[in-house]
């Protein structure tokens, strides 16, 4: 890997073992990377699950409108997102009472709200389709609206935790927002990307592809997992 | 779903009634017309047969009595049955969509819809009534295309019906498994459930039927006793059906 | 399922409930700049701070003018930045209470090891810079109002040029950090202006060396203000204030004096009461 157009290498050797030595500062920083995430793709996925497959399964007016905003802002930009909540948690803005700014939570609601549409927009993807296969079915047994919204999120539940896991992908992958709401605290609210900018700015590159590296095998596990969970599920639960 | 049954308790009471009345009932899908000026009671007893040509309406006509689809124009009438209730109704389809769970948490799924208790006696129960105990914990969509059938038979059966409404189930099915839903069925409407059962099948209506209702391009061609239908068939539309011809319209 | 489902959805909401309490502590943010967060100097001073007073420092680390803006908007209890133009308009704005000087280091203009502009070595970075407009040498430029661009504008104003204004070819604003820019300028092999403290910590020197240092007009003063509780009534002015305290006090001055990296110190402590006692 060349770097900065001279004939310098980054030592990857190097990278891997500040990593795997397992030094309290950068597990911090994971760690917390993780609870931010994870938190967010929860958070996210207990309202865009929900809302997605009542779109999913009803009839009414606004529908149409309501499908294209939820695909549309799924490439919502991270750091329009950060701005926007930037200026809102701010003590000069409308949630500025909180006291939410440069704290993990406002990263949570960041990622949260980055990865909302991705999930309710899947959601309602993946939902409608089985409310197609199952429509009569369910109907002729006499299944409610309620009913029938958490019979097809149980039996979509493969497709949802793969669709949770594109949302995960995208909210630790993120740097933007949380780096904008966040404020990228030493100890408090830095994690993996903006630590991985800071580092590049340092110009201290081994440390920030040490940090990539973890960032990429962590989403990699998580991949392998469910991937795992899958098959599992297809040999068994049929 | 119910909301085309009418709830008047002076209207076909008595117990020698039909269960279901259609009257002048037509359905129609966008501009095409599926089913039209419908006359038809049924009334408790052995199984009857709805047979004719694919696409003449038979499924359409089993959809509405189940309310899965209201009627265009005409009404579409239900009985109270003993204790004052309206009819419960199942349905069995073709192709049964199996939940992804195990033979057994399908049938408890039936029960809770059905607002019954999902003990593991009930559940055994509608299993061994379809002969499928010993796969209780298969999950639902490893079963064969017979069992998957049997086991939307022990959904229907969840729901005590009174009427119970199959359309088509052997369709896709071989001889043995054809058979073994045809023995489920015969001794479910020997229990005093009313069958009506949709197919193309002539042997199947000789070996279930109590009376055949021909179905020839959305209306009602003959309906009889099934012994009069094959042997001594009243219209030239039934006559050309058994003779194997294409039946297009009456 | 269902039940597991809600209970990690419960167990879920917990760190965000325990992340907002963890917010109410004992805990002041201070806005600063990237050149001493990257620098490592927090790292070596605050823990000491904690450590005697239990109050735990958070510090954003972003351009001068923007952290002044943040303070601005009530969102720091404290600005620690170098722009002393701005900071004191920042107090006569009513933002701050007041400014302190606190200590100052030195800018020195970077440049590539070829040397296309042949500056370096030089004493007078007005000359440097006049010759690097004149053989139209690649320059980077922060370009994100921070007090190493406000320094460098002044820089360019001593020298009678606007390359800002006119924005000829070879000059680059990035509108980034310190560090981001020093990278920046190694790809390009161009000249920037950097402050001392980043470019003895930058670990990707590379292709870089110091062309000009030691003019006087490159002297960095860092200050430090409270932001006004007047202002901004949940302001932790007493926390803030202590911190304040610390920084101008003999033992944070020894913190400070005593960061170095390979040896080399990067910060001069300078405030009132360390000039007193040196006088007295």
């Amino acid at each position: 890997m060349q770097v900065n157009g001279s004939t310098r290498i980054v030592d990857v050797g190097s990278a891997l073992d500040l990593v795997l030595s397992g030094d309290p500062t950068l597990l911090r920083i994971v760690g917390l990377s993780l609870t931010v995430t994870v938190t967010a793709t929860l958070a996210a996925a207990a309202i865009g699950i929900p809302f997605g497959a009542f779109v999913a399964t009803s009839r009414f007016r606004g529908r149409s409108a309501i499908i294209v905003m939820l695909n549309a802002l799924m490439g919502l930009p991270p750091v329009v997102v950060g701005l926007a909540l930037f200026l809102a948690l701010s003590r000069s803005g409308p949630l500025g009472g909180f006291g939410l700014l440069f704290t993990p939570s406002a990263m949570i609601i960041a990622q949260t709200l980055l990865i909302l549409p991705i999930i309710a927009a899947l959601t309602r993807q993946a939902i409608e389709d089985l409310w197609l296969e199952y429509a009569h079915e369910l109907t002729a047994m006499q299944i409610g609206p309620i009913g029938r919204i958490m019979t097809l999120v149980y039996e979509g539940r493969f497709a949802l935790a793969t669709i949770l896991l594109a949302g995960f992908g995208r909210a630790a992958a993120e740097v933007g927002a949380v780096m904008i709401v966040g404020g990228n605290i030493d100890g408090f609210t830095r994690v993996m990307t903006t630590t991985i900018a800071l580092e590049t700015s340092k110009g201290n590159l081994e440390l920030a592809i040490g940090l990539g590296i973890v960032l990429i095998a962590l989403v990699m596990v998580i991949n392998a997992a469910t991937w795992a969970l899958r098959a599992w599920a297809d040999r068994h639960a049929g | 779903m119910q909301d085309r049954i009418v709830d008047d308790p002076t209207s076909l009471t008595g117990s020698d009634g039909p269960l279901v009345r259609l009257e002048r009932v037509s359905y129609t899908a966008g501009d095409t017309p599926i089913l039209t000026d419908l006359w038809l009671d049924i009334a408790s007893g052995p199984p009857t047969i709805l047979l004719g040509p694919n696409g003449a309406g038979k499924s359409t006509l089993l959809k509405l009595l189940m309310g899965l689809v209201a009627p265009t124009e005409g009404n579409l009438e239900a009985r109270r049955v003993l204790g004052g209730r309206l009819p419960r109704m199942a349905f069995v389809f073709q192709r049964p969509v199996m939940l992804k769970r195990s033979a057994a948490a399908n049938v408890a799924y039936a029960l809770r819809a059905a607002g019954r208790s999902t003990s593991g006696n009930a559940i055994r129960d509608l299993l061994d009534r379809v002969a499928l105990d010993h796969l209780r914990d298969r999950p639902a969509r490893r079963l064969s295309a017979g069992e998957q059938q049997r086991l939307a038979l022990a959904r229907a059966l969840a729901r005590e019906p009174d009427l119970l409404l199959l359309d088509e189930p052997t369709a896709s099915l071989d001889p043995t498994a054809t058979k073994a839903v045809e023995d489920i069925v015969a001794n479910v409407a020997r229990e005093g459930v009313k069958v009506v059962i949709a197919t193309h099948d002539m042997g199947q209506a000789r070996r279930l039927g109590g009376d055949v209702v021909l179905v020839v391009g959305g209306r009602i061609a003959e309906r009889s006793a099934t012994e009069d239908f094959f042997k001594r068939p009243s219209t030239e539309a039934a006559r050309r059906f058994l003779a194997g011809d294409l039946v297009l319209s009456t | 399922m269902r039940l597991s489902f809600l209970a990690t959805l419960a167990l879920a909401l917990v760190p965000i409930g325990a992340a907002s309490v963890g917010a109410q502590e004992t805990s002041i943010v201070v806005a600063s700049t990237t050149s001493t967060e990257d620098s490592g100097l927090f790292k070596h001073i605050l823990p000491l701070f904690q450590a005697k007073t239990g109050i735990d420092v958070k510090v954003v680390a972003q351009g001068t003018g923007q952290a002044l803006d943040t303070a601005r908007r009530g969102d720091a209890d404290v600005v620690f930045v170098h722009a002393k133009a701005l900071e004191e308009k920042f107090v006569a704005d009513g933002y701050g209470v007041a400014r302190f000087d606190v200590m100052y280091n030195d800018f020195i203009l970077i440049g590539p090891k070829g040397d296309p502009a042949k500056v370096t070595g030089g004493k007078d970075v007005v000359v440097a810079l006049k010759a690097i407009a004149a053989t139209k040498s690649p320059f980077v430029s922060r370009g994100d109002k921070s007090g190493t661009h406000s320094a460098e504008l002044k820089l360019w104003t001593v020298a009678a040029l606007d390359p800002q204004k006119d924005k000829p070819d070879w000059y680059r604003e990035i509108g980034q950090g310190m560090g981001a820019a020093l990278n920046t300028a190694g790809a390009m092999g161009a000249y920037v202006l950097s402050d001392r403290a980043t470019w003895i910590s930058f670990k990707n020197k590379d292709s870089l060396e110091i062309a000009v240092e030691g003019d006087t007009r490159l002297f960095n003063q860092y200050g430090i203000i409270l932001v006004d509780p007047k202002k901004h009534p949940h302001v932790k002015a007493k926390p803030g204030q202590a911190f304040i305290d610390w920084v101008l006090s003999a033992e944070g001055q020894n913190a400070i004096r005593s960061y170095r990296i390979d040896g080399q110190q990067l910060f001069f402590p300078n405030s009132e009461q360390a000039q007193r006692k040196k006088a007295g």
